[in-house]
């Protein structure tokens, strides 16, 4: 088992917390992690990307090589695009539709949600509206974390646990919005 | 033992806590700083009392760590590449002093600059100064170099650094612990004089360090993170040191290349492995993250005795960090074809925060700069960089942390007017002082403006060493109490704002303006 998964969004986005739940669900399976971030100068509202390998065998690399990304998980659909050369040819973008417009140059939507349907095996819905739905836009990134959970290498019922355990020590409430979330991003993948 | 899941930065941290550690000294910097934060945050290191709040600058960390060496304990010292020129002299000058306790100095350098202003290399710093450098190429062996970097710096009495580089810095994986060293007992130097460097005993030391040169190769030869993988293919040797040595495995992981391997994790390097690959291959490849180092040293200054690829000919970039792409074509691997990015994508740079205090700032800023036109702000290293950006462009400098206010102090003699520095609190208190004792003793005429936000914001909300005495050191410094002006940067009070610069602008003389109000940031982080 190999999976090779690009997380991307703009800085303050989240994405650094998926990654310490497929960290922590990846130590519970007993598998090989290597998960490289963005920390610094970046993160001030500009691009960032995490790329996390899992595997049973040795990972080298902390970096993906082009080409060969399982997926692309992002939280923002112009990041989404950004990191097209990591994906292998029949891997899946899967990727929130609402913009995070920070730039005076913001492309239209409709641009890019063309180049996003041209991917093969691609995934685009507004999981925003979603986490607001269940009580917090904060759990957007949970919701796309389920929409993904399929493809992962992990059990769904790692990354429940996973979500109790990285949760816990902010109360029952959050830990269930975000298992709430997983659940509901989970049944956007058909 | 535990198994634990760290970045890179984190795994030298605890790893140097389980090696006996009694100190963590350092300023920070991307992409050191969770060393010391890790340490911070750890319950051992509570207990047992560990050193581990931030010093004022690299060199007082390099300096305070060889204090606590010279009473016998185990220091570590953290910083990022460029902090190294700052603490440079106390490095350099700990060859010839040499080691009581062990120390480990923990560079982290940052190739293709990602946060930082230049990618240069601290391994150079390592052979200039004589010293051992250990390079671990994953988390498992960043864990584990400190415990041999503390031996090796106790048997031969030498400081001991360990280079890290930003992929590493910043990436997590699973580590597993050993057991934990108790620290030293407290014990000075057996010769007394050991730390003195009189020119005649500084003589005798330095001979030492040069007698001991060998040694620190023999012990490269036999070190454990020096790797020779045997291979057939003759027709190419390949040298990988630090993360290089990933990447090139990540290529070579299931493909049918069999060629020779040195993977490269202690310096100086060792001599034998190289003798061997570099006799035995028809050409060598050299796979260095940062400068090429060892490929300078293959090649020597007339490049005529081996076949050496590498940086410097091209099958590598000259400049930047490695990536499995460019190893791949390195070896000649053909590529799989690549999607494209889409032409709608666009840049996205960083920007201050929605709500910053430097923004208000700034905007006051140009507002009083305005009739004397662009290019008179000197400025430095911290989230206020940011101000370059549109809409603000409102600052034309940014070198190395503290030259804010010593290019304004040099502009100023030359009659330029008006001459202005931006620097953030704990800037100034890293290197900002000294430049403005030199404006007050100088009596030129400038406007050095403070930017108080209470925190070290740019690598993550560490505690400012000024916090709290701004005023008091600009008045200790000789600045005069009525040209030490407070404002709180906020938009209802913008035009008062506007006016207090204008009136420093015009005073002749040292000016100190603070604006200061607290990074939105800070309280969440301190709430954690
Ligand atoms: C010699 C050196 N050490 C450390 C750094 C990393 N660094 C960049 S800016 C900065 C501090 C910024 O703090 P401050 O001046 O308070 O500005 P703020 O980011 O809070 O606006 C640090 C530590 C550096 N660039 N150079
Ligand atoms: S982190 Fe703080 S100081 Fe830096 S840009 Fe954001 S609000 Fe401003």
């Amino acid at each position: 088992m190999k999976k090779d998964i690009i997380l991307a969004g703009v800085g303050g986005q989240g994405i650094l917390t998926i990654a310490t739940i497929l960290g922590d669900a990846v130590i519970k399976e007993d598998l090989n992690l290597k998960q490289a971030e963005v920390h610094g100068m970046s993160q001030r509202g500009g691009a960032v990307q995490s790329h996390v390998r899992i595997s049973d065998e040795k990972i080298h690399s902390d970096l993906i090589h082009h080409s060969t990304a399982d997926i692309i998980l992002s939280l923002e659909p112009m990041e989404s695009l950004r990191y097209l050369p990591y994906l292998k040819e029949d891997g899946w973008l899967i990727t929130n539709t609402q913009s995070f417009v920070n730039i005076p140059n913001y492309p239209q939507e409709a641009e890019l949600l063309e180049e996003i349907s041209k991917i093969k095996n691609s995934l685009a819905f507004d999981a925003v509206k979603i986490a607001k739905e269940l009580g917090s836009i904060k759990a957007t990134n949970i919701v796309m974390l389920g929409t993904t959970s399929k493809f992962i290498g992990l059990p769904y019922k790692t990354l429940k646990e996973s979500i109790k355990s990285v949760f816990a020590t902010k109360g029952d409430k959050i830990v269930k919005l975000n298992l709430n979330a997983l659940e509901a991003g989970k049944k956007q993948m058909k | 033992m535990d198994k634990l899941l760290l970045l890179g930065d984190e795994a030298v941290g605890q790893g140097a806590l389980d090696a006996g550690l009694s100190g963590a000294f350092g300023y920070p910097g991307t992409p050191s700083t969770e060393i010391i934060e890790y340490i911070q945050e750890n319950e051992d290191a509570m207990k047992r009392k560990i050193h581990f709040s931030w010093s004022a600058n690299e060199k007082t960390s390099m300096e305070e760590a060889m204090g606590l060496s010279y009473a016998g304990k185990r220091a570590l010292v953290t910083m990022k590449h460029v902090g190294l020129n700052v603490a440079a002299d106390a490095y350099v000058n700990s060859a010839i002093t040499g080691a009581n306790g062990g120390i480990i100095v923990a560079v982290a350098d940052d190739p293709s600059m990602h946060s930082s202003q230049n990618e240069q290399d601290s391994r150079f710093y390592g052979n200039f100064a004589q010293l051992p450098v250990m390079e671990p190429c994953d988390q498992q062996e960043a864990y584990d170099m400190p415990r041999e970097a503390f031996a090796l710096s106790e048997k031969y009495k030498v400081p001991v650094m360990l280079r890290l580089t930003t992929r590493l810095a910043h990436s997590r994986a699973g580590i597993i612990r050993k057991e934990v060293i108790p620290e030293n007992e407290m014990h000075r130097p057996d010769d007394p004089n050991q730390f003195m460097l009189l020119p005649a005993f500084a003589r005798e030391n330095y001979k030492d360090l040069l007698e001991k040169q060998s040694q620190f190769i023999a012990e490269s030869e036999e070190s454990k993170y020096n790797v020779f993988h045997n291979g057939d293919d003759k027709g190419m040797g390949i040298i990988a040191c630090g993360l290089g040595y990933n990447y090139l495995m990540e290529n070579v992981q299931g493909s049918d290349l069999d060629y020779p391997i040195l993977k490269i994790g202690q310096y100086p390097l060792p001599r034998k492995q190289i003798e061997k690959i570099t006799s035995e291959c028809d050409s060598v490849l050299v796979i260095e993250e940062g400068m090429p180092l060892l490929e300078e040293k293959l090649r020597g200054y007339l490049d005529n005795c081996l076949n050496v690829k590498g940086r410097l000919d091209g099958t590598l970039p000259r400049y930047g960090e490695l990536n499995p792409q460019i190893v791949a074509s390195a070896l000649g691997l053909s590529p799989k074809p690549v999607k494209d990015i889409p032409k709608t994508v666009k840049g996205r740079p960083p920007e201050l925060c929605k709500g910053c205090p430097h923004r208000d700032t700034f905007v006051t800023l140009n507002k009083a700069m305005e009739k004397y036109g662009k290019g008179h702000v000197f400025s430095d290293i911290g989230c206020y960089t940011l101000g370059f950006l549109p809409p603000f462009n409102a600052i034309n400098s940014c070198v190395c942390m503290g030259a804010s206010v010593s290019m304004a102090v040099g502009a100023a003699e030359a009659g330029f007017y008006p001459s202005v520095a931006v620097i953030g609190d704990s800037t100034f208190g890293h290197s900002g002082m000294t430049g403005l004792l030199d404006a007050v003793n100088k009596e030129s005429n400038v406007v050095i403006m403070i930017l108080d936000n209470n925190t070290v914001a740019m690598t993550g909300m560490q505690d400012s060493a000024v916090e709290g005495s701004i005023e008091k050191i600009c008045a200790g410094l000789g600045v005069e109490k009525e040209h030490i002006r407070v404002f709180k940067p906020l938009k209802p009070k913008h035009d008062e704002n506007v006016k207090i610069i204008e009136e420093e602008l015009e005073y002749s003389g040292v000016s100190v303006i603070i604006p200061r109000r607290e990074c939105i940031h800070l309280r969440r982080k301190r709430k954690k």
